[in-house]
């Protein structure tokens, strides 16, 4: 039974724009082969941090919406840690409550990018 | 001896008259709060960035959990500081 997840990850800012989007591009394939399916991505792009993680003080923030098999969510975290790019990540079950809200922030970015 | 009626208090007797205090979520009928938007939990953390008490927001057991895991997340993602000395005032 296919659950609705929600992951948001950030990437150190050393990169440069290409290795970011490798990086993001790299994790979205990894999901695709376990048979999620995307349902959106949102890149916030670099941010400044509340307080320093591994010494920095930026980051790239990325968030993947997906539906996947529960079994899929752990192998995907692994990826996560192997790679020495991502300082953190943070994968959320979506209940119902949370599907609405997210549908309706979608749309209202979608609404928003139109009319400017 | 001081006569009885001109007794000084230190402070004032704070008597304010007892507002009602309503949970907020419910009377929005927001149903989910969303750990991503910084801003919005701003209002529910003080100026150390600790998470505010049920007895001074009002918020219901059920909604108070949410936002403190809520909160908790933000804080994993360093979208809110875990301790901050002015939060709110430094826009």
């Amino acid at each position: 039974m296919l659950k609705q997840y929600e992951t948001v990850f950030i990437m150190t800012p050393v990169l440069s724009d290409e290795q970011m989007k490798e990086t993001v591009k790299k994790f979205e394939n990894i999901l695709l082969e376990k048979g999620a399916e995307i349902i959106h991505q949102e890149n916030w792009g670099l941010r400044r941090f509340e307080y320093q993680i591994q010494k920095k003080s930026t980051g790239f923030y990325h968030l993947f919406e997906f539906k996947a098999e529960p079994h899929v969510v752990a192998e995907f975290e692994l990826q996560f840690r192997r790679d020495e790019k991502i300082m953190r990540y943070l994968t959320v079950a979506l209940d119902k409550h949370a599907i609405a809200y997210s549908e309706k922030r979608r749309n209202l970015r979608k609404a928003k990018e139109q009319n400017n | 001896m001081a006569q009885q009626t001109d007794i000084k208090y230190l402070t004032p007797i704070a008597v304010d008259i007892k507002q009602k205090k309503y949970c907020r979520f419910k009377k929005s009928g927001i149903k989910y709060i969303d750990y991503k938007d910084g801003e919005f939990l701003k209002r529910f953390v003080n100026e150390q960035g600790r998470i505010l008490p049920r007895r001074l927001t009002g918020t219901s057991l059920k909604f108070q959990k949410k936002v403190a895991q809520a909160v908790k997340r933000a804080r994993h993602l360093s979208l809110l500081p875990f301790v901050a000395d002015n939060l709110k005032t430094n826009q």
